[in-house]
Order: structure tokens, then sequence, then C-alpha cells
């Protein structure tokens, strides 16, 4: 079995009224040294492939299909081996 | 002709949308449920606001890859004329038959108001009852009604009157404070580059008798008749 840490996030070129939103929220709490907020989605998917490169690809298909909008959104994941002792 | 309104988990205004077909235009429509393989039969295929699938994930992106959904842009891509009204809007975008894609409302407040949209290009199946630059009091209810679009296609919209609606004040004026959600362009609904699919974020089945306060939204639907009618010209 192996664990897929996939990271979905806005692309850097489009407003994110919620990380702003929590950045001023930051600010007004003190901490003044915060630039910058985005916010994005975090999925930890289990499945099944015969080896890492499987994984991923299967991954990959995940994210580019359903995971993240590629109008809006970027993507990142790290793929480990579930139990075993090498990934 | 025939009507069809297709039916998600967690539409909500399948039934508005049916009753202004059926008891205020005297149409012939039905639902399709999401399970379904074919819209064969259909002359115009209407994708009604709600919440399909709980918004999860994104809005729209689990409605897109129901089944008949695949159905869908087969009768799209063939010229069958679809209408997506707000969620059903969020669903186009997912699925590609329109592009660019809704962000959160900058506001981060779900907006349910009456606002003003201005008819952009009254010259599609779905607009061509209205005037151009005509003013409409319409409703809107949408926590992500966020138009955004790259640079490119936004200049690509804008060159092929692809812009249908915009938000505007009273008056016609297309100003910031107009602008319910943050979208690029004041924009409200587009339709595709050969002109038989429209999204809009408004809620014309919510403005299609006296008693709601507006009739403004009731010439979506009729323009759409005129225009299978064949009292349409271009």
């Amino acid at each position: 079995m192996y664990q897929a840490k996939v990271r979905i996030s806005l692309k850097p070129s489009v407003l994110d009224p919620q990380g702003e939103t929590v950045k001023r929220a930051l600010g007004s709490l003190g901490f003044e040294s915060v630039s910058d907020v985005r916010a994005g989605k975090y999925f930890e998917i289990t499945l099944d492939a015969k080896s890492a490169t499987e994984a991923e690809a299967a991954v990959e298909q995940m994210c580019s299909k359903l995971l993240a909008n590629p109008v809006i959104e970027q993507y990142a994941y790290e793929v480990v081996r579930l139990g075993g002792t090498h990934s | 002709m025939k009507w069809g309104v297709v039916v998600f988990p967690g539409s909500n205004c399948d039934r508005d949308v049916l009753h202004v077909l059926r008891d205020v235009l005297k149409q012939d429509a039905e639902f399709i449920w999401h399970e379904q393989r074919s819209v064969s039969g259909y002359d115009c295929i209407v994708l009604p606001g709600g919440f399909s699938y709980g918004d999860y994930l994104r809005t729209g992106a689990i409605a897109r890859f129901s089944p008949v959904m695949q159905s869908v842009e087969r009768f799209a891509d063939r010229g069958g004329l679809v209408l997506g009204i707000c969620n059903g809007f969020q669903i186009l975008l997912e699925a590609g038959l329109l592009p660019g894609a809704m962000l959160r409302n900058d506001s981060l407040e779900f907006r349910c108001q009456h606002v003003f949209v201005r008819v952009e290009n009254a010259d599609t199946p779905f607009t061509h009852a209205y005037q151009k630059s005509q003013v409409l009091n319409i409703p809107i209810a949408h926590n992500e009604g966020n138009f955004y679009a790259d640079p490119e296609t936004i200049r690509l919209l804008e060159a092929d009157k692809r812009v249908v609606f915009r938000y505007c004040d009273e008056s016609g004026e297309v100003t910031p404070e107009s602008n319910p959600n943050g979208s690029l362009r004041n924009i409200a609904g587009i339709r595709n580059e050969q002109g038989n699919v429209l999204g809009m974020m408004p809620h014309p089945e919510r403005c299609s008798e006296k008693i709601l306060g507006s009739e403004d939204g009731l010439h979506v639907f009729r323009s759409v008749l005129e225009f299978w009618g064949g009292g349409y010209c271009e």
C-alpha cells in the first residue's frame, strides 16, 4: 500500500480572498511579520499499487483530472510506501 | 420543443425552473436524473442551481463526472442548447464547456440579493428577446461566483462578444460597487464560441413572474422558445 500526500493551492497569479482575510486577521492579532497567506487543500490518499512509480502515475492522473482545477490551481504530492521498509 | 432539467443530488432550483417552463410558459419539460446516460429527445437542457454533491472539492467538480454530464457534453458538442444557472454555470466551467473558473466571492460571504445586470449580447439563443444594454433586476445566491480566467481568455471572451451579462448599477453603469463577488470585468454570464451554451450566475427562474417582484428573467426562456420556433433572426 502507498500513501500520497497531495497539496492543492491557487496559482500565484490568482487572488486568494480567503488567504488575504486570514492575513489581515493575523495582522490584527499582532503577527505583523506575516507578509502573505495562501489557503489551499490537503489530501491523504491511500492506494494499492505495484510500485511507487505506478502509484505516482495514478496520483498524477487523480490531480489533473479531479483534485485540482488547472485553470486556477496547482498541485504537488509525495508518495510513500506504507508499512514497508522502503518506498 | 422539449426541455430537460437535470437533477443532481443537491440541486435545489430544479423545481423552480420546471415550474417556469411548465406553468408559466406551458412547455413540455421534465426532470432528467443525474444517472441517466442519454439526453436524446431533448432540445434544450437546463443545469439548475443548487449545491450538487454538497459542493465538495469544488463547486461542480463532482457533478461534472456524473453519467448525465457525459451525454450533456456530447449534446453540446453537436450544437444542442445548454443553459447553466448558478451551480449549473459552475458545472459547465468544470466540464470545460465554458472557459474560466469560479473563485470564492471576494467578500467571503454568501451573496443572496437582487442585483442589476446589463445584457451585453442580445444576439444569442438565450437573450435575443432582450434589447442590447437592457438592465435586468435579477437575484443571485452564491458563495463562488467570482469569475476568473487568464488574461488571454478574457481578451478572447471580450473580443468575441462572449460576455453576455455584466453586473451593473440601476442605470446600467458597470462599476466596482455593483460587482457583488469580485468577478473579473463584472462578468455575470458568458457563452461558448458556438453560442449554444450559456452560463449565468443570476437566477432567471426566480424572477419570471410578477408576484416575485420581477419578470426580467422570463425572457431567457422565451428567447430559447423563439429561437427554436424560428422567430430568431441573426
